[in-house]
């Protein structure tokens, strides 16, 4: 995952190598200072034994010394900040465009996907795991430069002065690695945990605010705490152990860091006492582990950002590496409806084991309606999702015009067709927004007209906003009614040759129902529709209606065909009259 | 945030309007920068206190650890100098070997009490924020209705997430901090210990580092805040991509989304890039100012050492004290872009705490008890804003075991009556009582325990049909469950499914039909078994294979019950003993069919209407939906 994200960093090259020299220079600059440092402890030391030179000489030697160091750190505040600006700006580049790849393989993932993985979990990806990514390359990528060119070079620094105490100062350094890598592996493996953990919870919450009115319906609240509590105290718990395991292993690699402080005391107090290392060199070697500090905390965060992000980086890269089910190939050639023939030839479809449809045959064509009936779970919303490709059959084909839909492009097919479904997704924004959403250039006419047809136009101009109404996620603020009343109208003005309304007035009044139909009808000329509807007055007036049963068409032909038929639609159409006469009839 | 920002949404967000027959403005939650400004830091970190008060111990432990490993911390350079002046000048090779071995045992000292606090306060810190979180759900169930209806999930989310997190990088990193200013003082005061005229010069810059940074902190609290805020529109608009990505699939929208996406990345870059470049620009300051710090050790000690009048040993502990002294400063510049972030997600989510609730249990409420199921609706008068009333004077008795019918045109007001029988909402005028109890004198939880509902879009969680038909009867069994599917007549279908009953749904139960959906709904309606039922047109989605079923089991749900129904279909409306129409949030007819129908009221025009319109199929219950099947 760690090779993803840094391959994914390295496509900014510019910007990765602009931070990293600024890293380069800033862990070398640094270096410079304990340098500077020592020497001038040496020249005080020059001083007071005053040797070699001249009180004056070495008093303006001093402050050289001293004006250097004020140069040497202008000059690592400046490349510091260099770094850190171009460290910053480069994880957002980075995360960005992650965040936009995910988006676009969102919008592109095929429904069986959606109806598999929860919003809750796809928005904690989408939030915490990206950031988590983000940060890895913020503190990680380039952190690890200056922590490692900061540590090779007081390597250097120091072996030149002593290759015995530069040894011993360093000696902690191989376990630090040891450490570290150990812990990486730990801690990657809690992130794991604590990421799945906090999806579980978005999970949750998402759940309990989409159904807030269920969890209210039954005074639900003290159940819907309990189950929050169980999610939220395992991430508590998690992060804990994270927590735990952190600053066990932090703690060990800072506890090795100063013990080769004792060390350097004793052994380099010893060279000085025998007269092997000058108190100011050995003054350079307190500075150089007191600037060691640094990289050696900086170490034990890019380990749990590293862990963190192979993690997260994990999550995110799994769905992205997710072969859409329904992609176009390069044979793939854009559908052309002339006659708008929707052909279903022998269409069997599963969504898993249990067969949803079985050898489904039917034809529609310009200007005539298919009505579709049939029990709960008989198959009528399967074929809702063939016809726009949502899902692909199993076997046999689903053609227009006598292109299979599998050999067109995906845009092409939903264009040619407008689907409105029973319990349809409005979104945030305006209401003119919502109805031009599959055409955002739409005129005011065509708005107005669309609405029209679909009989919401009055509603809306009653209202003091008008179609600049607002509304609220899943539209609630209008009733499932005039929802789907708003989703027809956003369908009809996308002009598409091929309507299917799966149920899309169920919550309408029979009235307003009828005039929609009779506007339609009225209004829109050389379009195929399919109607599915369990209001069996709705298809009355259909060219030809199929009755489904448990998947297969069981019985098909024009209302007056059917009932004289005396089969399921019958019974269907007596059980309706009859009801009716036996509520007082 | 404050209750005055919360009731003063129109003239921030002109447009967020609401329709008329919908519900109104209330306690919606503020997104403008300007009044976000207008709070003071300070009462923040009172509140993050007073979640933290209940830890005083752990807290104190982890203070003592802090210190500790301060001490330990500080008490490195020293020991450095006692080896170099004392040992390593005195040539005392035995002393020598103490000092390092004191140095191996502060070593430990440091890694005890660093694993300490750490632990320490990441368990206080956690605590604290599921606390906070906790209460955030908590409210979240509490407030109106209206509040959830106004408010994207994906806000909520981002508040129950993102900025519940960027507190707990807060808390979490406050150790450092805590440990960053305790060596800032530590460092003052052995600086001045060891020379006081060394000491006074070197720090003589501290005061100009302050200086800047009362500059600056403005500029950066804005440049965070905008960055925090669009980053949140960004998580909002994936949400509504993800809950919507059938619409978006069937209306082909993936490239103009693309597009708005991208719009809302790159501003909320922008803000970031703009937020960096704030935070970091202290960096060279403080930078340069460590390095005059230095020069000044060099130059002043180096005088003072050839004086005599401090050691070389002093000299070097100076130099790496100093270092350490800005040590602080400069993490301390990094924990603030933290700091920042958290005092902004700190408004946003006790913005959220604050909002007052609407309908609240009085101090005196009491569980309503035993109950015969008598409700009573008395001169009630509501609006969701008071100024527009959309109930007028309803009155009407419903009797114990009765079943009252309410027909109306769309946004009549049938679905309020519905949700205030409930307590929802609060009435403005008039009362509700159940039996001989007010509603508004009994606790809501026990209302909750007589009254069941099953409302117009059945909801199920993504958990077992099991779990989802038991829902809050948790002392329902097994059997109880199947035995309400069989007579509402899903156990058919249950029983078809991979693991019957604890086969897990998908999310929204999508791996249902819509009436296989409803079914379920119907069977945890029945699990509850409450003395009063509220059917808000449940019953408009169901199939009409299923419609006998249905109505058989609907005649059950019924039996012995209270029930107030929002109702479409004829023989349901038949079947009751009253029938209230209403129109325009007023009542204007009460009585039974026949009644109604031999009179020239509304209901009898709806029921003519329907009848000429679909006289072929009039006799058809589940085509006389003359009353609207819609309503709000």
């Amino acid at each position: 995952m760690l090779k993803r994200i840094t391959k994914l960093t390295l496509e900014y090259r510019w910007h990765f190598t602009a931070s990293a020299v600024f890293a380069f220079t800033t862990a070398v600059t640094s270096l410079f200072i304990p340098k500077l440092l020592g020497q001038g402890v040496d020249d005080a030391i020059a001083l007071i034994e005053g040797r070699n030179a001249s009180r004056g000489e070495i008093e303006s030697l001093l402050l050289t010394t001293a004006l250097l160091v004020v140069l040497v750190s202008t000059l690592r505040g400046t490349t510091g900040f260099g770094q850190m600006f171009l460290g910053e700006t480069l994880s957002q580049r980075v995360s960005n465009q992650l965040r936009m790849l995910y988006f676009d393989k969102l919008q592109v993932l095929s429904f069986s996907f959606h109806d598999r993985v929860h919003t809750g979990q796809l928005m904690s990806r989408g939030l915490s795991d990206i950031e988590g990514v983000r940060m890895f390359v913020q503190s990680g990528l380039v952190q690890i430069v200056r922590v490692f060119v900061m540590l090779v070079a007081a390597a250097i620094f120091m072996v030149q002065i002593d290759l015995q105490l530069a040894i011993l100062s360093l000696s902690f350094v191989p376990f630090m690695a040891y450490r570290s890598a150990r812990l990486r592996l730990q801690l990657r493996k809690v992130w794991r945990e604590i990421q799945d953990a906090l999806g579980d919870l978005t999970t949750t919450m998402q759940e309990n605010l989409a159904g807030i009115r269920v969890v209210r319906a039954f005074s639900a609240q003290k159940y819907e705490e309990s189950k929050f509590e169980v999610t939220a105290r395992e991430v508590v718990e998690l992060r804990m152990n994270a927590a735990r395991t952190q600053a066990r292993g932090g703690g060990a690699i800072s506890f090795s860091f100063l013990i080769a402080w004792a060390v350097v005391l004793w052994v380099g107090g010893e060279k000085v006492i025998s007269d092997q290392l000058t108190i100011g060199e050995l003054t350079q070697f307190f500075f150089y582990l007191a600037l060691l500090r640094f990289p050696v905390r900086m170490l034990i965060m890019i380990i749990n950002s590293t862990a963190r992000a192979s993690s997260a980086g994990g999550r995110i890269f799994e769905v992205l590496d997710i072969p859409s089910e329904i992609a176009d190939d390069t044979s793939s050639a854009p559908l052309e409806v002339t006659d708008g023939v929707l052909r279903f030839d022998n269409v069997s479809f599963s969504y898993g084991d249990a067969p949803a449809l079985r050898g489904v045959s039917f034809e529609a064509s310009k200007d005539h309606t298919v009505g579709i009936v049939g029990a709960p779970g008989s198959g009528k919303s399967s074929i809702t999702n063939l016809i726009p490709r949502f899902y692909d059959p199993t076997h046999g084909t689903v053609s227009i015009d006598g292109t299979d839909l599998r050999k067109a492009t995906i845009l092409s097919v939903r264009q040619a067709i407008g689907l409105v479904e029973q319990d349809p997704f409005l979104f945030d924004g305006t209401i003119r927004d919502n109805i031009r959403y599959g055409d955002v250039t739409a005129s005011a006419e065509k708005v107005v007209a669309a609405a029209s047809i679909a009989q919401i136009h009055e509603f809306i101009d009653s209202l003091p906003d008008g179609y600049d109404t607002e509304l609220g996620e899943r539209g609630v603020g209008l009733s499932g009614g005039q929802r789907q009343r708003v989703a027809i109208a956003r369908t009809l003005l996308t002009d598409s040759p091929i309507l299917v309304l799966d149920d899309s007035t169920s919550s309408v009044d029979a009235g307003t129902d009828a005039r929609i139909r009779g506007a339609l009808k009225e209004l829109t000329t050389g379009q195929t529709t399919i109607i599915i509807a369990h209001r069996l007055g709705s298809l009355q007036h259909a060219d030809e209606i199929i009755v489904l049963d448990n998947g297969s068409v069981v019985e098909r032909g024009s209302h007056d065909e059917l009932i004289a038929l005396n089969g399921h639609y019958r019974a269907l159409w007596d059980l309706q009259r009859g009801r009716g006469v036996e509520g007082g009839e | 945030m404050s209750t005055t920002s919360n009731n003063s949404p129109q003239t921030k967000q002109p447009n967020r309007q609401r329709p008329a027959n919908a519900e109104e403005e209330h306690g919606k939650l503020n997104e403008s920068d300007e009044e976000m400004f207008a709070q003071l830091d300070s009462t923040v970190f009172k509140r993050f206190f007073y979640y933290a008060s209940p830890y005083k111990k752990q807290m104190l432990i982890a203070t003592l650890a802090v210190i500790g490993f301060t001490l330990a911390n500080l008490a490195l350079p020293l020991l450095v100098k006692f080896g170099i002046d004392d040992a390593i000048n005195n040539t005392n090779s035995n002393l020598l070997k103490v000092i390092a071995i004191s140095i191996v045992g502060v070593a430990g000292i440091y890694w005890f009490t660093n694993f300490l606090q750490n632990v320490l306060i990441t368990r206080v810190a956690l605590t604290v924020l599921y606390d906070i979180r906790a209460d955030m759900f908590l409210q979240l169930q509490r407030l109106a209705l209206s509040f959830s209806d106004k408010t994207p999930i994906g806000a909520l989310m981002a508040r129950m997430f993102g900025d519940v997190g960027a507190l707990q990088e807060m808390l979490e990193s406050s150790i450092e901090i805590i440990g960053d200013v305790l060596t800032l003082f530590g460092i003052i005061v052995i600086l001045l210990v060891l020379d006081v005229h060394l000491a006074l010069v070197t720090l003589a810059i501290v005061p100009a580092l302050f200086l800047i940074r009362i500059v600056w902190q403005p500029f950066a609290r804005r440049a965070f805040l905008r960055m925090r805020r669009n980053s949140s529109v960004v998580g909002v608009y994936l949400d509504q991509n993800v809950s919507g990505i059938r619409v978006v699939q069937a209306l082909n929208r993936q490239e103009e989304n693309t597009g708005i996406m991208g719009g809302k990345v790159h501003t909320f870059f922008w803000s970031a890039v703009r937020a960096s470049r704030l935070g970091g620009v202290l960096m060279p300051t403080v930078e340069l100012m460590t390095g005059t710090a230095l020069a000044l050790v060099l130059v002043v000690g180096g005088g003072r050492v050839l004086s005599e009048s401090i050691e070389i040993g002093t000299m070097v502990a100076f130099l790496l004290y100093v270092q350490r002294f800005f040590e602080p400063i400069r993490t301390l510049t990094m924990h603030y872009a933290l700091l920042q972030r958290a005092v902004a997600s700190g408004h946003r989510i006790f913005e959220l705490l604050d909002i007052p609730l609407e309908v609240e249990d009085k101090s005196d409420a009491k569980p309503i008890g035993d109950i015969t199921g008598r409700i009573e609706f008395k001169n009630v008068t509501f609006g969701y804003d008071p100024a527009r009333p959309i109930l007028r004077n309803i009155s009407f008795v419903a009797e114990p075991g009765q079943t009252i019918a309410l027909v109306g045109p769309t946004g009549s007001g049938k679905t309020s009556i519905t949700a205030l029988a409930h307590r929802f909402y609060d009435v403005q005028e008039g009362s509700i009582s159940i039996d001989d109890h007010d509603i508004r004198d009994v606790t809501q939880q026990s209302i909750g325990g007589v009254m069941g509902m099953v409302l117009q879009e059945p909801f199920l969680f993504s958990k077992s049909v099991l779990e989802n038909v038991r829902y809050n009867t948790l002392n329902a069994t097994r059997e109880d469950v199947v035995a309400a599917c069989r007579v509402i007549g899903a156990h058919d279908f249950v029983m078809q499914l991979d693991d019957g009953y604890d086969t897990t749904l998908e999310q929204r139960g999508s791996n249902l039909s819509v009436g296989q959906r409803q079914l379920l709904s119907f069977a945890r309606a029945l699990v509850a078994d409450p003395k009063i039922l509220v059917l808000d047109e449940a019953t408009a989605n169901i199939d009409s294979y299923t419609e006998r079923i249905i109505q058989d089991a609907l005649r059950k749900l019924l039996e012995g019950r209270t029930a107030l129904v929002i109702a479409h279909r004829l023989s349901t409306i038949r079947n009751s003993d009253q029938i209230i129409v209403v129109q325009d949030g007023g009542i204007v007819e009460i009585g039974t069919h026949d009644e109604l129908v031999a009179s020239t009221g509304l209901y009898s025009q709806l029921w003519q209407t329907n009848y000429t319109s679909f006289d072929d199929i009039a006799d058809n219950a589940n085509d006389l939906t003359g009353m609207p099947a819609s309503s709000t």
